[in-house]
């Protein structure tokens, strides 16, 4: 029992570091809009860690009240994207983000 | 979590992925117990794992047809995606090996009862302007979800 693994911040931050890096990827390689949006919504659970494993380490409540903050903010954004997102499928009846071109060049 | 996350990005069916992501909130908000944040594990399930996991099946519900399944999944740059977040993996383990020793040995195993009382306290007393700014922001995202969502404006 001694030699027990204690875990420390450090071990939070590694996972928070992880599940940012799977929703990068997922961000930048999945053709589906929904999924891509799922993927930033990873990237703001990441953040979210990161933000309460500090708060734990140096004692003060001021990591989870930002993590409220951010959880809401998440909120909003996901129902404005898929309001957005509503609106492009009633235009192109498809949900792949490589024919969001109507700006290209 | 980790299999969760790995789940949602390599599902063909985005309802998988919703489900996989359901899954990683819920194991978030375990590890926010473990962190002796149960406010914030509360508010994560009600909130994320409760309210906006059913917007998105709700919206996937209206707008996957069965056609997206059966396409290719995986976009034309993911050759370039893949080297970018693997460089961003390498900076993530480089400044954690370098940094390794700044943050102390053990948790701190402090357990205090009154975590949602101090949080409250601290949400009306310090952080009452972004609290109100929240509030104007949830208004504005719902006006703005109402209108692009609607059929004629």
């Amino acid at each position: 029992m001694e030699s027990m693994l204690h875990i420390t911040t450090l071990h939070y931050l590694v996972l928070g570091a992880a599940l940012f890096l799977l929703g990068v990827i997922g961000v930048l390689t999945r053709r589906n809009v929904v999924i891509v949006l799922m993927s930033i919504e990873l990237i703001l659970n990441a953040v979210n860690l990161n933000l309460v494993a500090f708060s734990r380490m140096w004692g003060g409540l001021h990591g989870q009240v930002f993590a409220i903050f951010v959880i809401t903010d998440a909120a909003a954004e996901a129902a404005v994207g898929l309001g957005i997102l509503i609106a492009f499928f009633r235009n192109k009846e498809t949900v792949n983000i490589d024919e969001v071109n109507l700006l290209k060049w | 979590m980790l299999i969760g996350g790995i789940l949602v990005i390599t599902c063909k069916n985005p309802v998988h992925s919703a489900l996989a992501l359901i899954v990683t909130l819920l194991a978030q908000a375990s590890i926010y117990l473990m962190l002796y944040a149960p406010f914030v594990a509360g508010v994560q399930i009600i909130l994320y794992a409760g309210g906006i996991m059913v917007l998105f099946l709700f919206v996937i519900m209206l707008v996957s047809i069965d056609r997206s399944v059966r396409e290719r999944q995986f976009n034309s740059q993911w050759v370039v995606g893949i080297i970018a977040a693997t460089a961003l993996g390498g900076l993530f383990i480089a400044v954690y090996t370098k940094g390794k020793n700044i943050f102390p040995e053990h948790a701190l195993p402090v357990v205090e009862n009154d975590n949602t009382q101090k949080i409250a306290i601290m949400l009306y007393g310090q952080y009452m302007f972004a609290f109100e700014i929240a509030s104007l922001l949830l208004l504005v995202a719902i006006i703005g979800a109402v209108v692009m969502a609607k059929k004629k404006i």
